[in-house]
């Protein structure tokens, strides 16, 4: 089963290595992974995600908590929550094809950052399925460019992962 | 400031072999006398010998080495402390600040390639650094789990004219590491309703609880309840070796009846153990009619191989003390003593059954022939089983852990979790700095000694007085086993021609040597060896090479109670 794992943790530098060193090490797979500084400079939060069952995510959340750095984790699939992801992808505008692309754009409510007479910069946001659904219902234009920025989330409600 | 900080963690002993990056470190060292630190030939040896300081004293040992091959060097000792949960400091000397990562001279990236085998490491940025994560390199090492610290300092760190002021904190604390100090109550009172209940319980104690200084504790409980234990390889001493209660070591190599007693049991009460693969034998197969309580301090260690009924998580002795004092008010009920008496009485019964097979009995016909596990017993009984002994990786340290009863903690090292060749002698020498006045052995083979045969050195330098056992067959004999069992007897590469001389080597290193090629001069040899008190001596002692060490599980798919008992001879 797909999970992601949000983990809240000390902005210092080697932190992330032992991360992503842990999930090498233990045979564990990371599908996407995104990092950054929270409100509080001194934490970072890392929202990861991956398939395994559930003997094998109570494993890799315990050797994450294990890791002297890692303050606090959340398996945000056990529970209710909210999950966006980013893309930015870039495609061949040109003929017949412009317009096409821009009403698709608009159908996912996407944003066009960029423009020149033969290409299109368009951001989306969503899920991740979202995403795909977006690449594969353009499969008559030309992709030029796709960069995703992984999954981050938060539990719905009042549940929070602080200190 | 490096060499104050250490000294206010009282650190005795260093060692540590000088280079260039921790040049400064070394002059400090030199002009201070509070610690000593021990000149090595390797530094695997260093690594070594802090963890069998380590693991003989309960202290954290503390090695230091230079950047690149230095480091590298000591990194076989940090994955088998590190397998051991052994507390320990390295400290190793990089390259100068402005120079990391522009492949300079003896440059590695000590912090990356010693990431997945540490607690935790450092790297320090600054000289005002260096007390605060002193403080915590020793705090992470000896604390929870304990386990391997690397302090990874830059040369222009140490230097000397970088004054900055020197504070030591006076505690630690971290947001984000904070080891449990109790186990949950609910927990315990649960697992002594079991307890009390079992018709066949086996009490199943591992590493953890000599480490966590737990073993009195549970030779309390064990004999409270009247109840059988087993260790583990690494558990070896947390209960008395010679009790009529303790049934051997399991798994693997274990005895026949502490196999036996677990593959039936209905309740294992397991502490400090993380039911290693060389324990469970097929996992699926583990402990067929068992309720599993678990006790460790790493929640990690729980449910990662075998399922916990019971879970608790913490210290072993706090642990073991709650779990005491609910035992002895419902054994003064004297319905709850009785109540089991009967069934327990039963399981002792069908135990001894097991243990009247006397699995460990050698048959030796041949007279001519030295029984590796006769060497094993004679060493026991002319040290009258008080000596620290350590053992290097193979057939003899089997042997060892089998033959030798131990009836203390810390009297048995050895890698248990790596398995490294190599570790004997310098854990031997470790053992023998904590303890000088302790006889220390070290058993080992002419495979293993070679690995580190050059501390023979180091040990004449501070004069240590250890005897080193070698049962030389003149064969990688678990690996030869192996072979004769698996690949029908084809030796590849478990011969080890030309072998050198090891009493004339002992002797070039000014050390005594003593070859032993019979029986019958087994027991004089061991005799004058162990009457050295003040010198090292080297017994090589010529063993049967054809002896198997037996019992041994049958793998792979086999449960705990199918075991090969004897060449050719399975339950």
């Amino acid at each position: 089963m797909r999970r992601i794992i949000s983990v809240l943790m000390e902005n210092e530098a080697g932190a992330l290595s032992r991360v992503v060193g842990l999930f090498a090490q233990r045979n564990y797979n990371i599908e996407t992974l995104n990092v950054a500084p929270t409100e509080d400079e001194t934490l970072s939060r890392l929202t990861l995600t991956t398939v395994a069952t559930d003997e094998q995510t109570e494993q890799i959340t315990k050797q994450l908590n294990k890791l002297i750095e890692v303050v606090k984790l959340v398996d945000l699939t056990e529970g209710e929550h909210v999950e966006r992801e980013l893309m930015l992808i870039k495609l061949r505008a040109s003929g017949a094809i412009r317009a096409e692309v821009k009403r698709t754009s608009d159908i996912f409510r996407g944003q066009i950052v960029d423009v020149t007479s033969n290409a299109y910069t368009i951001q989306l946001t969503g899920s991740s399925d979202k995403l795909d659904a977006f690449i594969r219902s353009l499969s008559e234009a030309v992709v030029l460019e796709v960069v995703r920025s992984g999954v981050s989330g938060l539990s719905r409600g009042e549940k929070v992962l602080s200190l | 400031m490096l060499i104050r900080s250490l000294q206010e963690e009282e650190v005795e002993f260093i060692f540590g072999y000088p280079g260039g990056t921790v040049l400064h470190i070394y002059d400090a060292l030199f002009r201070q006398n509070k610690i000593r630190h021990v000149l090595v030939r390797h530094e695997q040896g260093a690594g070594h010998m802090a963890d069998g300081y380590a693991r003989a004293s309960g202290k954290t040992g503390v090695a230091l080495v230079t950047s690149g091959p230095g480091a590298t060097n000591s990194l076989t000792a940090i994955a088998t402390a590190y397998m051991d949960s052994i507390p320990l400091v390295v400290i190793s000397g990089q390259v100068q600040s402005h120079l990391i990562g522009t492949d300079s001279f003896q440059e590695t990236d000590m912090v990356g390639v010693s990431r997945p085998i540490v607690k935790h490491s450092f790297l320090v940025k600054q000289a005002k650094d260096i007390p605060g994560v002193i403080k915590k390199a020793f705090f992470l090492a000896s604390t929870g789990r304990p386990g391997p610290v690397v302090v990874d300092i830059p040369k222009d760190i140490t230097l000397p004219t970088e004054v900055s002021e020197y504070v030591y904190p006076k505690k630690v604390s971290m947001r984000s590491y904070n080891p449990a100090t109790k186990g949950h109550s609910g927990q315990i009172k649960k697992a002594a309703s079991m307890l009390l209940q079992a018709e066949r319980p086996m009490i199943f104690a591992g590493g953890g609880v000599v480490q966590g200084e737990g073993s009195d504790l549970l030779t309390r409980i064990t004999r409270m309840l009247n109840y059988p234990i087993t260790n583990t390889l690494m558990g070896l001493g947390s209960y008395p070796g010679t009790d009529r209660q303790f049934l051997g070591m399991l798994g693997m190599h274990g005895t026949y009846e502490a196999n036996m007693a677990m593959h039936h049991c209905d309740l294992v009460f397991a502490a400090g153990v993380r039911f290693d693969d060389r324990v469970t034998n097929t996992v699926s197969k583990f402990c067929p009619y068992a309720k599993i309580i678990h006790i460790d301090i790493d929640p990690a260690s729980i449910s990662k191989n075998v399922m916990a009924d019971v879970p608790i998580v913490g210290p072993v002795i706090p642990v073991f003390e709650e779990l005491i004092q609910l035992l002895e008010v419902q054994l003064a009920n004297k319905n709850v003593a009785k109540s089991n008496a009967g069934t327990l009485a039963d399981w002792w019964d069908q135990i001894e059954g097991w243990r009247n097979m006397d699995c460990l009995k050698v048959n030796s016909d041949e007279d001519s022939k030295i029984k590796p596990q006769h060497v094993i017993e004679t060493l026991f009984e002319v040290t009258k089983g008080d000596a620290i002994i350590t053992s290097d990786v193979g057939q003899h340290q089997m042997f060892a852990a089998l033959y030798y009863k131990f009836d203390r903690p810390r009297q048995w090292l050895n890698s248990g979790g790596l398995g490294t060749m190599g570790f004997g002698l310098p854990a031997a020498m470790g053992a023998q700095f904590a303890y000088p006045e302790q006889t220390v052995a070290c058993v080992t083979g002419e495979g293993s000694i070679q690995m580190n045969i050059q501390e023979l050195s180091t040990c004449k330098h501070n004069d240590l007085p250890i005897k080193i056992i070698n049962l030389n067959n003149g064969y990688l004999g678990m690996v030869k086993q192996w072979q004769d069992m698996q690949y029908d007897g084809r030796h590849a590469h478990s011969y080890l021609d030309s072998l050198p001389d090891f009493v004339k080597l002992a002797e070039a290193y000014g050390h005594i040597g003593i070859l032993v090629d019979h029986p019958d001069d087994l027991e004089p040899a061991m005799k004058e060896a162990f009457s050295q008190k003040h010198r090292l001596v080297f017994l090589d002692v010529k063993v049967d090479p054809d002896e198997h060490v037996y019992p041994m599980l049958v793998a792979p798919n086999g449960s705990m109670q199918d075991m090969w008992l004897r060449k050719g001879v399975r339950t």
